[in-house]
C-alpha cells in the first residue's frame, strides 16, 4: 500500500475512564520523526470517551488529532478497535504508526499489519529517518537484549512499530496549544464484535500492576522460600513498591508465576529495581535491564547480576534487608 | 472438535548459551540445544486439558522450520499431540513475523483438507527468541478468525471457546466464537511431561511433511527474504554497564547503611 500523506500517527491508548495509558510518550520522540519525514505529528484515539484524551494530546505536541468515539470502544476488544483503525488507515494512509507495546497495543498492531500487508517492527527501543527514502529505522532488542537490529519497511506503508513500553518521557505538557481535531464516525456492531467479556476478574494485589510500578523489590533463588518473600515484601511496603520474582522462585511455587520478571513473564523498567538473591540469569535480565536504577543484594560476589547493577552488596539478604528496612524507617521517622 | 496447536523450535536459552559472533554479529547457533518455546508448551497443555475432559477432541501440532523442527513436534506427539505437521522448504527460511503468518495461514487451509474443520488454534504469546507476539494476531487477521491474545486458562462451551485472558489488573474471561486464535502467556498452571509410552509411539510416527509445492495456494513470492517488508540494516552489540559500584562494608548493617545513604543522596529514594 502506498501512503497519501507523510504523517506519523501516535496510537494513544485511553483506560476505561478516558485517560490515555499509553502514546503520550510517543508524542516526544514523534515530533521529530515527523518533521524528518515532512508530516504532521497526528495522535489516533479510539474510546469511549475521548475528551481528556484529546486534550492532552493537544499539550504533549500533537499537530493534528483524530478521533472515533462510541460505546463499543469502552473497553478493548480486538475486533472493534482493528475495525476503527482499520478504518482510519484506509481512509488517511499515513506514512508511519507508531503504537505502544502494552498487552493491547501489540494485540492490535500485527493486526493491522496483516489486514494492509505492511511491514511491522516489534518493541522498539528508538528510531531514526533515512532521509532519502523516509524509511523509519526502527532498533530492537533481540536474543534477550544481547544484540540490538535496526530494520527497514521498504517500499511497504504505513510503517508500523510498537514501541517498548517506558523507553521514552512524555514532554511536559504545555497549556493552551493549538491542534487540529479531526471526530470521525465509524460504528461496529454489537454482533460484530466476536468476543464477548463475561467477567472482569480484579486482582488487586500489587504484584498484578508489576508494569506501572515505580519500585520493584524482586526475589530469587537465594529467597530461600516463601518467608524470604514477606521479607521483600516489606521492603516493598516501606518504600512504596511491588514484589516481583525470578523464575526461580516462581518455579518453586514461593510467589504466583504472575510476579515473574524475564523472558517467559513481564518486562519492566522501574525507576528502582532492588534484586535480591537473583544471580541474573539472561533469562531474567532481559526482563529489567532497562530499570533506571539496579540494585543487587547477593551472597555470591561473582553473581552476574552485580555486572548490570548500578550498586551491588555482597551480603546476606536476610541481614542486609532488615537493616536497609530500619535506615528507611530511621530517615523517615 | 479439532484444536490446532502452532509450536516453534528455538534455542535453549535456559543455560544462557547465546553467543554472539563478534566477527559477523550474529548468534551463533551450532551446538545450541534446540528445544520448544516455552509458551507454546502452555498452548499445548491448554489443548490437553480440553482433551481431558472430552477425549474427542483431537490435537494436531504444527510447526513451520527447517527439517531439525521435526524434534519439537514428536516432541509435543511424545506430550499430548494425536497428529502433527512438519512445514518446510528452503523458500520459507528467512521469512519475517508477517511472511511466517501468511505461510502458516495458507498451511492451516491445507490441513483442513486433510483432517477437517479446525474449531481452535492455538498459539505461544511470543516465541522466546524473537518475541515479536506478532504471528498469532498475524495469522488470526489472515484467515479473518477473532483472537483472544495472553490467555492463561480456556474450556470449551456450547460451541464456543471460554478463555481466561490475562489483563492489566486482573483477569478477563471472555468468550469467543469457533474458529478462533488464542495466545497463551504463563499460567498458573504447568505442562505435564512426556511418558515412556508415548516417546516410543512418538519416536515411530510417520509426520507428514507440507513443502511450498504441497500447498499450492502459497505464492512464493510473499515468502521468504524476497517477500518479507521488514529488512536488517544493521545488528550491533550493545555496550555493556561498567559494573556495579560495589557497597562492602564490615557488617550487613553498615552496608544497608551505606546502600540507604548512597540512594538517598542521589535521590533514588
Amino acid at each position: 500500500m502506498y501512503a497519501k500523506s507523510k504523517d506519523l500517527w501516535v496510537f494513544v491508548e485511553t483506560g476505561e475512564d478516558g485517560s490515555p495509558v499509553s502514546g503520550l510518550d510517543l508524542l516526544n520522540p514523534g515530533k521529530e520523526l515527523a518533521g524528518k519525514q515532512g508530516g504532521a505529528l497526528t495522535a489516533v484515539i479510539i474510546g469511549g470517551n475521548n475528551e481528556a484524551a484529546e486534550k492532552a494530546c493537544a499539550e504533549c505536541g500533537a499537530d493534528k488529532i483524530i478521533t472515533i468515539g462510541g460505546e463499543e470502544y469502552a473497553r478493548y476488544t480486538t475486533d472493534a478497535y482493528s475495525g476503527a483503525l482499520g478504518y482510519l488507515v484506509e481512509k488517511y494512509r499515513p506514512e508511519t504508526i507508531l503504537i505502544g507495546a502494552t498487552a493491547n497495543g501489540r494485540d492490535l498492531a500485527p493486526r493491522i499489519a496483516s489486514r494492509f500487508d505492511t511491514g511491522i517492527v516489534a518493541d522498539c527501543i528508538g528510531f531514526e529517518v533515512e532521509e532519502e527514502t523516509g524509511n523509519l529505522v526502527c532498533m530492537r532488542p533481540i536474543s534477550s537484549g544481547s544484540m540490538i537490529v535496526s530494520c527497514i519497511c521498504p517500499g511497504s506503508r504505513p510503517q508500523i512499530a510498537s514501541v517498548r513500553l517506558n523507553t521514552f518521557k512524555k514532554s511536559a505538557p504545555s497549556e493552551n496549544r493549538a491542534a487540529e481535531r479531526i471526530r470521525e464516525k465509524y460504528h461496529v456492531q454489537a454482533d460484530s464484535i466476536r468476543t464477548v467479556i463475561l467477567e472482569v476478574i480484579n486482582n488487586k494485589s500489587a504484584r498484578a500492576n508489576l508494569e506501572d510500578a515505580e519500585i520493584i523489590v524482586s526475589g530469587g533463588r537465594g529467597t530461600g522460600g516463601e518467608g524470604g518473600f514477606v521479607l521483600l515484601r516489606e521492603l516493598a511496603d516501606v518504600l512504596g513498591g511491588v514484589v516481583a520474582a525470578s523464575r526461580a522462585a516462581t518455579d518453586e511455587g514461593w510467589i504466583p508465576s504472575s510476579s515473574l520478571i524475564g523472558q517467559t513473564g513481564k518486562s519492566v523498567a522501574p525507576k528502582l529495581y532492588i534484586a535480591c538473591g537473583i544471580s541474573g540469569a539472561l533469562q531474567h535480565v532481559c526482563g529489567m535491564s532497562d530499570s533506571d536504577v539496579i540494585v543487587a543484594i547477593n551472597r555470591d560476589a561473582n553473581a552476574p547480576i552485580f555486572e548490570i547493577a548500578d550498586y551491588g552488596v555482597v551480603g546476606d539478604m536476610f541481614k542486609v534487608v532488615p537493616a536497609f528496612i530500619e535506615e528507611v524507617k530511621k530517615a523517615r521517622a | 472438535m479439532n484444536i490446532l496447536v502452532c509450536v516453534k523450535q528455538v534455542p535453549d536459552t535456559e543455560n544462557d548459551t547465546i553467543k554472539i559472533d563478534p566477527a559477523t554479529n550474529t548468534v551463533i547457533r551450532d551446538g545450541v540445544q534446540c528445544v520448544m518455546s516455552d509458551f507454546d508448551r502452555y498452548a499445548l497443555e491448554a489443548a490437553a486439558r480440553i482433551k481431558d475432559s472430552d477425549s474427542s477432541v483431537q490435537i494436531v501440532v504444527m510447526t513451520v522450520g527447517p527439517e531439525q523442527a521435526r524434534d519439537v513436534v514428536k516432541h509435543s506427539l511424545s506430550v499430548s499431540a494425536d497428529k502433527a505437521y512438519l512445514i518446510t522448504d528452503p523458500a520459507f527460511s528467512g521469512s519475517d513475523a508477517m511472511a511466517t503468518s501468511y505461510i502458516i495461514a495458507e498451511a492451516i487451509k491445507k490441513i483442513e483438507d486433510l483432517e477437517g474443520r479446525i474449531d481452535a488454534i492455538f498459539f505461544g504469546k511470543q516465541a522466546i527468541d524473537g518475541e515479536t507476539a506478532q504471528v498469532g494476531p498475524g495469522v488470526a487477521e489472515k484467515l479473518g478468525y477473532p483472537q483472544v491474545t495472553c490467555c492463561v486458562g480456556v474450556s470449551a462451551a456450547d460451541g464456543r471457546m471460554i478463555a481466561e485472558k490475562e489483563v492489566k489488573g486482573g483477569i478477563e474471561r471472555v468468550s469467543v466464537s469457533v474458529p478462533c486464535i488464542l495466545t497463551f502467556a504463563k499460567p498458573e498452571w504447568e505442562p505435564r511431561f512426556s511418558t515412556i509410552k508415548r516417546k516410543l509411539a512418538a519416536n515411530k510416527a510417520v509426520i507428514p511433511v507440507l513443502s511450498a509445492n504441497d500447498i499450492p495456494s502459497i505464492d512464493k513470492n510473499r515468502v521468504g527474504p524476497a517477500g518479507s517488508k521488514v529488512k536488517i540494516k544493521h545488528t550491533l552489540v550493545p555496550e555493556k554497564k561498567s559494573g556495579a559500584l560495589m557497597i562492602n562494608e564490615e557488617t550487613p548493617e553498615e552496608s544497608a547503611a551505606e546502600l540507604f545513604k548512597k540512594l538517598s543522596r542521589a535521590n533514588i529514594i
